[in-house]
């Protein structure tokens, strides 16, 4: 059983719901992201998502969008994202590590070189947010050579026939993008995630966890009463550039994700 | 049967999934994977149906002025004194482009389809007035994003823009110019993609776009290929266009793909000089990846970050190209070459003092090229070359360039 599947098999035993926050690899630092993902694991974390920048993240929204740019700017490249995760390992084997990216620097890089490297520095999964199923097949087989898993996305534009083709080859978990939009957009519809969600149940056994507009306790409370896991990235990120535009450096950054994870993480366990 | 192999092979693609070759495709996130399906069925019901190819004709002929004159330049030809060059007059189009071509057809699609709001992403400006000219036309909402290092290139397009009742929104990230713009009109189309039509400018973007764009544009190649035999008794010996995504290049190649005789030269933009980096030429020192929902050539850098791009126009300064002349390229059907700005300028002047036609200088990469190519070419040969825009919106580059404020 892969690492991701073994956290989600844990925690539907003690009725729990993952908790997966998502950072920019090199944001605000190169050298506060490694300590960053072991404070979020003390905040509550189940599963980290870590973004791969990239020059041109067109799903992202500002708030992303600029944390990106910081991150090329410290010089952050596909090759440092896996020497972080790698640095991560060393003091935690247990959390799963998800990448998620873009498909042009990882095929810059080659399929099965990135395989072979993301195996050896021990990441769990990828998630490249435009590889649809149809582009998929080379990456794919790369992945599963090495025992990756493959994170797909179901949207709410999705018709229902694609739902059972989409997560026919998935593996791991499944990401639903709870609104037509960027990443940090937008009101969520409870109603409408939990639809998705039973639809996308009715075509597989795994878990479905929901990103995309979960800002707060609140939603992400409503969310998790749906969904076996839940997705913040923007709102996280968000909170460590404030900490720095308001004069913090980058503990301060830190402590304000930490912070903002730990509300979050007892905002979805009272739901239990 | 040896012929129809090779028409095959260049008239056969994209495939039912959108390559050309191992290029093109659909790379994009699933929400947009709907509404590209949906784009798909109803223009390959539409493309077959004989009222829509006549609502489409009738637009080219009335509202556009098409078919733009097949021009002999008879004294820039007779000054380089080699191959007798003739000029496609994009340039004569309504609203001074081969742009219009695409926007009329994508905005009938937009109209069959019920959307109520066009968006648009532009670089020198061109493809943001054509669409905003047609929907000011249609009564359709418009958006149209702009880097805005292109806004201030391109004032009089903005302004033009405005007039048409557009909305003209800058856009900031990234390198502020035309890449930037297709990622933003891109994340407004995944938030608004029920009830908006996004009109791709260029033959790129996911599939189906660099298929219909081509469609749409190569009435520029089956016009300049009966009037060259019509005006000259003969195909043309070569042809040459500028290429920034490529739109109106392959406008002007596809038609004569399977005319062995016929020479095809595809010209990027070489800014200061291939050796700089400052440069907008991915098909020359680029390589394969994935960008804007294709693959395609890129201008990238060793770890898949894509590159900021210079050229003197707007509308070539993109470190991307449509998948199909990639897939050109590696077949040998088209040579890709190069014109700096230096270059450029200079054929934008000459074309301006001895023809009395100002070219855009998009088009002014192709002419000088096509200058060098002619000079080594005989009497008899003779020369097409894609006049694809009219330069009045570069006056002011061009005045700040000779030092004259205007």
């Amino acid at each position: 059983m892969s690492r991701i599947a073994g956290r989600f098999a844990q925690l539907a035993a003690q009725g729990r719901t993952a908790l997966i926050p998502y950072i920019v690899a090199g944001d605000p630092g190169l050298d506060v992201t490694v300590k960053l993902m072991h404070a979020l694991v003390d905040s509550g974390a189940d599963i980290i998502e870590v973004g791969v920048p990239f020059s041109d993240p067109m799903a992202e929204g500002p708030v992303i969008q600029l944390a990106h740019e910081r991150a090329l700017a410290n010089g952050t490249s596909l090759r440092n994202v896996l020497a972080l995760v790698q640095e991560f390992r060393q003091s935690d084997k247990d959390t799963p590590v998800l990448l998620m990216g873009y498909a042009n620097p990882v095929e810059h890089m080659g399929y099965a070189a990135f395989a072979d490297a993301a195996a050896q520095a021990d990441v769990d999964a990828l998630l490249t947010v435009d590889i649809p199923p149809e582009e998929v097949e080379d990456v794919h087989v790369q992945l599963r050579r090495v025992g990756m898993d493959n994170i797909f996305l179901v949207a709410p534009t999705t018709p229902d026939e694609r739902v059972a083709r989409i997560v026919g080859q998935a593996s791991g978990f499944v990401y639903y993008v709870a609104l037509k939009g960027v990443t940090g957009a937008g009101n969520l519809d409870t109603e409408d995630v939990a639809r998705h969600v039973e639809l996308i149940k009715k075509h597989c056994e795994l878990p479905v966890a929901v990103g995309f507009g979960i800002k707060d306790a609140a939603s992400a409370r409503s969310v998790a009463a749906v969904a076996d896991g839940v997705v913040v990235g923007s709102a996280l990120v968000n909170s460590m550039a404030r900490a720095i535009e308001s004069g913090g450096d980058h503990e301060a950054a830190l402590a304000a994700a930490s912070a903002l994870l730990a509300e979050i993480r007892q905002g979805i366990d009272s739901t239990a | 049967m040896a012929s129809d192999t090779q028409e095959n092979l260049f008239t056969a693609v994209p495939d039912a999934q959108g390559h050309f070759g191992p290029y093109g495709g659909k790379f994009v996130a699933e929400t947009l994977m709907a509404a590209l399906s949906e784009l798909e069925t109803l223009y390959r019901k539409l493309a077959a149906d004989p009222g829509f190819q006549r609502e489409l004709d009738m637009d080219l002929a009335h509202y556009v002025g098409r078919p733009s004159p097949l021009y002999e330049a008879v004294r820039w030809s007779d000054e380089i004194g080699g191959a007798r060059i003739f000029l496609k007059r994009e340039d004569l189009n309504h609203t001074g482009a081969h742009k219009i071509n695409n926007c009329i057809g994508q905005a009938l699609l937009a109209k069959h389809m019920g959307k109520k709001r066009v968006i648009a992403e532009t670089g020198a400006g061109q493809h943001g007035v054509a669409t905003a000219t047609i929907a000011a036309r249609l009564g359709l909402e418009c958006q149209v994003f702009m880097g805005e290092d292109d806004i201030h290139r391109q004032a009089l397009n903005v302004y033009r823009m405005k007039l048409l009742g557009a909305q003209v929104i800058p856009v900031t990230s990234g390198s502020r110019t035309l890449k930037d713009a297709m990622n933003e009109a891109m994340r407004d189309w995944v938030t608004n993609v029920d009830d908006t039509f996004y009109i791709i400018g260029t033959v790129a973007g996911p599939h189906p776009y660099p298929m219909l764009v081509r469609d749409f544009q190569c009435v520029i190649g089956r016009e300049a290929r009966a009037q060259s035999l019509q005006q000259t008794g003969r195909l043309p010996d070569a042809l040459v266009a500028c290429v920034g995504g490529g739109s109106n290049a392959i406008g002007l190649f596809h038609p004569f793909l399977d005319d062995e005789s016929v020479a095809m030269y595809g010209v990027e933009a070489a800014g200061h000089g291939l050796s700089t980096n400052q440069h907008a030429a991915p098909l020359t020192t680029g390589t394969p990846g994935v960008l804007h929902g294709n693959r395609t050539y890129l201008m990238q850098d060793a770890d898949g970050q894509i590159m900021h791009t210079h050229s003197i126009s707007a509308g070539l300064d993109y470190p991307g190209v449509g998948p199909e002349h990639a897939w050109l390229k590696d077949l040998g059907r088209v040579s890709y070459v190069v014109a700096d700005d230096d270059e450029a300028l200079q054929a934008f002047h000459t074309l301006t003092r001895v023809e009395g036609i100002m070219p855009a200088l998009e088009s002014s990469h192709a002419l000088a090229y096509a200058e060098k190519l002619a000079a080594g070419m005989t009497a008899q040969q003779m020369i097409v070359v894609n006049l694809s825009g009219r330069g009045d919106k570069d006056i002011h580059t061009v005045a700040q360039i000779d030092g004259i404020g205007i």
